[in-house]
């Protein structure tokens, strides 16, 4: 009987074969992810019936019986029995939204004509488009110059934004803040809360990690008291309490205080998020740092704060995105921002219907989303581009 | 380490009798909370002296050779590292620092920063050296350790064996005088451990002063020339490869060996 061996030797290498049809393409793809089993297959329909259901009505109200800007568009078309959203009424009331009681410029507002139109309100519009010309190529990565376009953008242009929006030099009118609104102010409380609340969240989760008892201890009372209390809290005090611990006489600016207040609530949220990032971050990196003969300021800002701070990017654009939207609390304390503007608008009877208020609100909805959409856009390019296919 | 390796290398000429002392330990002891880790180390190392330290897992060895640069603060008695003496005075540390090169287990690359990067980052922000000249000198070292084609990658894109040299590259860019290396080859694949040690004799045989902890019993007998067995915190027998690995004096010493050495 012929002696059978255990030993196996390949022979030849078996040549790669295309994957079977029914596991690619449309076909491929239903299969697999819609009506791979029983149950999935009754939430594919289940997911389509809903669908059928809310789209159409939807498409309507928003597009198909909606009341567009026109000529001879009035009211009463938004009046009419079926109409759906009556864009018409945010067409007509868009500069409010945008500039809030900002004055208009008196020689252009008498003129005709888009350039007018621009022009009437030239001086919020010059800081929107400098501002877009500054952060645009700041966040475009691989453009050139970037220290000097921070610097112009952090330093130079608050304090052009401050003397274009308040006057009173150089023969422009002197605004009070008050008057600013709309737009205008949600992007100046944002802005501002996300540019001061990202440099102090890191300093201060530095902090907490110090070795430094007094600068650990400052730190953790900072952030778990402004943590603790609500932002509507934060600002009533700083609207309705800090006065009654001024001097007679001295006045804050209200939107000053309601900035502040905004700035260093985010700062808290801030630290905790980059406190996580530089805990994730293994000893050796530390370690190593220290070993090349690093100090401290230099690991942190060579080493240790650029992972840590990419290891939280969805973090921290999460709280950007949080502080953008609670910039519409700053409402109760009479700061007129976007959603304050559309709230008053919506008590207008010159445009008084039915949908009004519902158009009213889905506009500042989406003004919202266009925002908060983008920054999330934005830092998921930036997680793309910054690994560098290392997994701690 | 294989028999050819052995053969090809020389062994790395006697220490100098009088050369300079290179680090010196003195009655040091340290805990960590209640638990005593080192016990009353004296160790004096010589310069262009390689010095191996072996010993059982948690028997202080890493600790003691983190106490060197300080990454380890030492409670009792004296360290004093090329004249300087390691106090909590954080400019001495830094000094310290500066002319003692470590190398990890973990490699610890920075993974956000290339490979001539991770090289370049301390020369030019420590020791202010410009930027043409620190990315001269990486690719230099680089070359040494024989990986310079992948000096635009990052850490994670290379293998353990070449993320090790990158460290060890990246550590002698400061031009150091002294080389720590603390179980360089302990997380690497057996494959790639020889690219490893065979850096680091050639290392050796240009008279770096280097200690290296290490279970690689081959490259102790080649390239050491004195061998510290380490148990329980303690410096239990330190003496000649030869004379250590041939006819070990300590029980303890005797034990290891034969477990390790079969």
């Amino acid at each position: 009987m012929a002696k059978k061996y255990l030993a196996y030797i390949r022979k030849e290498i078996v040549p790669e074969q295309p994957a079977p049809i029914a596991s690619k393409g449309i076909v491929g793809w239903a299969r697999q992810n819609l009506f791979s089993s029983i149950s999935n297959t009754i939430m594919t329909l289940a997911g389509m019936a809903f669908l059928l259901w809310i789209l159409p009505p939807l498409y309507n109200f928003i597009f198909g019986n909606a009341v567009w800007p026109g000529e001879g568009v009035t009211v009463e078309d938004c009046r009419a029995k079926g109409a759906g959203a009556c864009w018409a009424y945010i067409d007509s009331r868009m500069t409010f939204f945008i500039y809030g009681f900002f004055p208009k410029d008196a020689y252009w507002v008498t003129q005709e004509g888009f350039i007018a139109s621009i022009m009437t309100y030239w001086r919020v519009n010059a800081v929107f488009a400098v501002g877009t010309l500054l952060l645009v190529p700041l966040m475009w990565p691989g453009l050139p110059h970037k220290v000097l376009n921070a610097i112009l953008f952090f330093v130079v242009y608050p304090v052009f934004v401050f003397f274009m929006l308040t006057g009173g030099v150089f023969g422009l009118e002197e605004v009070p803040t008050i008057k600013w609104g709309g737009l205008t102010v949600t992007l100046i409380i944002g802005l501002v809360g996300i540019v001061v609340s990202l440099p102090l969240g890191i300093v201060l989760a530095l902090g907490r990690q110090s070795k430094m008892p007094i600068v650990k201890g400052m730190s953790i009372m900072f952030i778990e008291v402004w943590r603790a209390v609500p932002l509507i809290t934060v600002l009533f005090m700083a609207s309705v309490m800090l006065p009654l611990f001024m001097p007679v006489g001295m006045t804050i600016d209200k939107l000053l205080r309601a900035l502040v207040g905004v700035s260093l609530f985010s700062a808290a949220y801030m630290a905790e998020v980059v406190r996580g990032g530089l805990q994730a971050l293994p000893k050796g990196q530390f370690e190593a740092a220290a070993s090349l003969g690093l100090n401290y300021w230099k690991s942190m800002s060579f080493i240790i704060l650029p992972q840590a701070l990419k290891h939280v990017i969805p973090g921290i654009v999460n709280s950007f995105i949080a502080l953008f939207k609670d910039t519409s609390l700053v409402a109760i304390v009479g700061i007129f921002d976007l959603l304050r503007a559309v709230q008053i608008s919506n008590l207008n009877l010159d445009w008084g219907s039915k949908n009004q208020a519902i158009t009213g609100y889905i506009f500042a909805a989406v003004v919202f989303w266009a925002f908060c959409f983008s920054m999330s856009r934005y830092s998921i390019m930036m997680e793309k581009r910054l690994d560098t296919g290392h997994r701690n | 380490m294989t028999k050819q390796t052995q053969a090809a290398v020389k062994k790395p000429t006697a220490v100098d009798e009088n050369a300079d002392v290179a680090i010196e330990i003195t009655g040091m002891n340290k805990w960590f909370g209640d638990f005593h880790v080192l016990r009353d180390i004296d160790l004096k190392v010589m310069k262009g002296e390689r010095i191996v330290i072996a010993g059982p897992s948690g028997s202080g060895k890493s600790t003691l050779i983190r106490c060197i640069n300080r990454l380890e603060e030492h409670q009792q008695g004296h360290i004093i590292v090329d004249g300087t003496e390691l106090t909590s005075d954080i400019k001495k540390i830094d000094e310290v620092r500066r002319e003692v090169g470590m190398v990890f287990q973990h490699f610890n690359l920075f993974p956000h920063l290339s490979i001539l990067e991770n090289c370049t980052l301390a020369p030019i922000w420590v020791r202010g050296v410009p930027k043409a000249e620190a990315e001269e000198t990486a690719m230099h070292y680089l070359e040494r350790v024989k990986i310079p084609e992948q000096a635009l990658k990052y850490p994670g894109q290379l293998s353990g064996g070449q993320q090790q040299r990158v460290a060890i590259a990246r550590s002698l860019c400061m031009n150091p005088q002294i080389m720590l290396f603390d179980e360089p080859t302990s997380a690497l694949d057996p494959e790639m451990i020889k690219e490893v040690l065979d850096v680091m004799v050639s290392l050796a045989e240009d008279g770096m002063t280097m200690l290296v902890v290490t279970h690689e019993m081959g490259f102790a007998r080649q390239v050491a020339n004195q061998v510290v067995f380490m148990d329980q915190g303690q410096i239990v027998e330190q003496n000649n490869p030869e004379d250590f690995f041939n006819n070990p004096q300590h029980a303890r010493t005797k034990e290891f060996l034969s477990q390790i050495l079969h």
